[in-house]
């Protein structure tokens, strides 16, 4: 048993740490803002130069085909530096979802071109309210005559070059491959709550895909499998976000005088950063433990995911709140830090379902072991 | 990172579990279990660990240990948690408190005498830290410990002395000078529980037993060659104590686990189905779940920096607060949802009743070996760097405090 990240993981995590500290500044966070970026394409083209996109893209396919686990380490720093870009969408779920279910050729024309930050793609599931992971069938629909329907929200859908839409076909689910530069297609930005994450409607129209189909792919299989894997991964990056609002918090009660002593020496205030703290352990421990699953292709692998979204989830979310509480007045500014990680961690938390979702998934799994 | 056994320690594990097969099940108890037996055949388990070479696993083999490493040993006591065999603080302070203090501060001869017969359990120990007036304040300790000779006169009252009743030596931390500030003037001992002069009277828990006490001590000679490091150096041997019982996290017991109150509420009826049918049951399942996963999984990480060779520090606090809290509040849910027979069992309802000891049981843990509110502070200041508290007492001698 070795429970530690293996030295090239931990130089991984360096160099990319390097970079995104560098760049992704929030300085450069209240920038893209204002001008109301797409995405931080500075970031993307170096992230892309380094080979970071095709990290987990495997070598056939033009990526580096490192594990979960090396993929999962980019996204701790992506989440510690609230970054500003396409990642999960494209490099996370799409990627993923063309793998999985993709024929030999649809990998080979758009996994080294995702990989090599060529296109962005992104994974569309949702069709309004409610949540999407096991949906009754979709309404967008796929037949001879193309794909017609609604998608909304879509992450980063607006700018994005290709989508995995799920769809009804035949009147089964289907996921179908839409070239998003064609002609045709409606897209309409949303008002995103997290603005450094986009989000758009897409309006298809006996638009033109083809379907993600390998022989015998369940696609229904194919897209839980994606969802859990998503999971796993950005639970780093929600890691990422908590440690930093730890410190974040941590380094601003030491500078702080209240009624003659440091802030940082008040009991209230230290007990709710150890409790952060503690949260913040148990969740990495957890999101190592799945994402070794994930890559060892153990039996627990559901339960494990499930238990590691959960303490993200919930290491996060306190984290993003008192550390916002700790600042006072100036946390509720644009000038502070802190509104980019409250942002975002409900952005995560949305993204693949709360907590009530991944318990009753949690439970399932524990009950079928 | 890697969670499957390397050939060596799968290996060691077989040697292991093949062993415990033969030998574990003429030990293991039950509910029923007696306390005199309890002691009894936890020293008979003990002796036949030492026996085989699989007490004090870590221990060099002079004294009596098998000279293995950190995974060895966390090997077996992983293999042995499958047994329900006599362990706990009877044989457990001399193993995670006593050999630890004497070998990190100790002599040589101190570790020849004690090692040996503690790892064969002929010599049981308890912890004479505790007082009326100084508990998560240990350094308030005021037993006082005054040079005669070649001996030293103890007088004092020590507290909440797990097991006292049954140990055959006690380790002893004592006031030597009140003249300096109070982490200062203490110095450790080993004390002969046999001397005249002790008097242990049993305390009666809320859970109806008495496994702790009240120590008297009154003119208590203890030999020099008893004193463990120099005098003075009483608060250093005490951290040493506090943190080797820290990592020695036991084995969860399974009606502790959270598994078993998913189990339970699959089989407890429900408004609609079982409890488990109702989704307010399972998101606080699930939580305490995820909270049990990490504990377990922050824990190994701790073991694969020891077996590094860095040290737990103040981090594996987390361990015990985060397994007491939890505790407290799942066996307390498990009560609420088998509504009123959760709380007035029949014999036969042994889930109900394994509940309800577990929900006294929590209480104690989020006091003992470091209070919640304690482990939150020691966090805080020794992982975070935030400032300590302030207080009342710092450099002055212990005799000038109010
Ligand atoms: C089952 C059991 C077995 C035990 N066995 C032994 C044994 O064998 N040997 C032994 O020596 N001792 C033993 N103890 C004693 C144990 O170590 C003490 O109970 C513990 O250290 C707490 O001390 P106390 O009881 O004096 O509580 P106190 O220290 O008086 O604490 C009372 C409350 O105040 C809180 N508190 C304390 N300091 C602070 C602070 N700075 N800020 C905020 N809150 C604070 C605590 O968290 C707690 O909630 C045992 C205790 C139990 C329950």
């Amino acid at each position: 048993m070795n429970f530690d990240l293996s030295d090239d993981q931990k130089m991984l995590a360096e160099q990319a740490n390097k970079l995104l500290a560098e760049v992704s500044t929030p300085d450069r966070l209240r920038q893209l803002i204002d001008e109301k970026a797409d995405y931080d394409q500075v970031l993307w083209q170096n992230l892309a130069e380094l080979g970071f996109l095709g990290a987990a893209i495997p070598e056939e396919f033009g990526g580096i085909g490192m594990s979960a686990m090396e993929l999962a380490v980019v996204a701790e720093e992506v989440g510690r530096y609230n970054a500003a870009i396409p990642f999960v969408s494209s490099v996370v779920q799409a990627a993923k979802i063309i793998e999985l279910a993709g024929t030999q050729k649809q990998k080979e024309t758009w996994l080294p071109r995702i990989a090599s930050g060529e296109i962005i793609a992104t994974l569309s599931t949702h069709e309004g309210a409610g949540d999407m992971q096991s949906p009754p069938l979709p309404q967008c629909r796929l037949d001879s005559n193309g794909l017609s329907g609604k998608k909304l929200p879509v992450a980063d859908g607006h700018y994005a070059h290709l989508a995995v839409v799920t769809c009804q076909h035949q009147g089964k689910l289907a996921l179908a491959l839409v070239d998003l530069t064609q002609d045709g297609i409606q897209k309409t930005q949303l008002s995103s709550f997290d603005e450094l994450r986009p989000f758009a409607q897409l309006s298809f129209d006996q638009t033109p895909a083809e379907l993600l189909e390998l022989d015998d792919c369940d696609s229904q299989q194919a897209l839980y499998k994606t969802l859990n894997y998503a999971a796993a991964i950005i639970a780093l990056e929600q890691i990422g976000g908590t440690e930093t609002c730890l410190y974040m918090a941590r380094d601003y009660s030491l500078e702080r005088q209240i009624f003659g002593r440091k802030l940082g020496s008040y009991q209230a205030i230290k007990h709710k950063l150890a409790q952060v703290y503690v949260k913040l352990e148990i969740a990495r421990s957890n999101a190592m433990y799945a994402t070794w699953c994930l890559a060892n292709n153990a039996s627990d692998t559901g339960e494990a995911i499930a238990v590691s979204r959960l303490s993200a989830l919930d290491a996060f979310e306190t984290a993003a709140r008192e550390n916002l509480q700790v600042h006072g007045g100036i946390g509720y500014t644009f000038e502070a830090n802190c509104h980019f990680y409250y942002r975002r961690e409900r952005l995560l938390a949305g993204l693949l379902g709360g907590k009530s979702l991944w318990s009753d998934k949690l439970i399932n799994a524990v009950k079928a072991a | 990172m890697d969670f499957n056994d390397t050939p060596d320690e799968a290996a060691f594990r077989s040697e292991v579990s093949q062993w415990l097969m033969q030998n574990a099940p003429e030990f293991t108890i039950t509910a029923d279990t007696k306390e005199q037996e309890f002691v009894a055949k936890a020293k008979a388990w003990q002796a036949k660990k030492a026996e085989a070479g699989y007490a004090g696993i870590r221990l060099p083999k002079d004294v009596g240990g098998r000279a293995g490493s950190e995974m060895e040993s966390i090997l077996f006591d992983t293999e042995e948690g499958k047994y329900e065999l006599p362990l706990g603080p009877v044989v457990g302070i001399g193993q995670s408190m006593a050999i630890p203090v004497i070998r990190k501060h100790g002599t040589e001869d101190q570790l020849k005498r004690f090692a040996e017969p503690t790892l064969k359990g002929d010599i049981t120990w308890c912890q004479l830290f505790s007082e009326p007036a100084a508990g998560s304040d240990l350094a308030g300790l005021r037993t006082k410990a005054v040079k005669d000779g070649d001996e030293w006169v103890v007088n004092g009252q020590k507290v909440w002395s797990s097991w006292a009743h049954h140990a055959d030596w006690g380790i002893l931390l004592a006031r030597t000078d009140p003249t300096v500030a109070k982490h200062k003037g203490l110095t450790f001992f080993l004390i002969d529980m046999k001397s005249p002069g002790i008097d242990i009277r049993p305390i009666r828990q809320i859970s109806g037993e008495s496994d702790f006490n009240e120590t008297f001590m009154t003119d208590v000679r203890i030999p020099d060659k008893y004193r463990i490091g120099e005098v003075g150096e009483g608060w250093a041997c005490a951290m040493t104590v506090l943190t080797s019982e820290r990592l020695s996290s036991a084995e969860l017991k399974e009606s502790e686990s959270v598994d078993y109150l998913i189990e339970l509420a699959a089989q407890t009826p429900g408004d609609r189905g079982t409890a488990l049918d109702n989704d307010c049951v399972r998101e606080r399942l699930a939580y305490w779940y995820s909270l049990e996963q990490g504990q377990k999984n922050f824990h190994l990480r701790m073991l694969t920096k020891l077996s590094q060779g860095s040290g737990p520090g103040a981090e594996a606090s987390l361990l015990k607060l985060v397994y007491a809290q939890r505790l407290q509040q799942s066996a307390g849910f498990g009560m609420e949802i088998q509504g009123l027979s959760g709380l007035a069992t029949s014999p036969s309802d042994h889930a109900a009743e394994e509940m309800q000891k577990t929900y006294i049981w929590s209480t104690a843990m989020r006091v003992a070996g470091g209070a919640d509110e304690v482990l939150l502070n020691q966090i805080a200041e020794r992982v975070l760097g935030m400032p300590g508290e302030m207080r009342g007492d710092k450099n002055i001698p212990f005799n000038e405090l109010a």
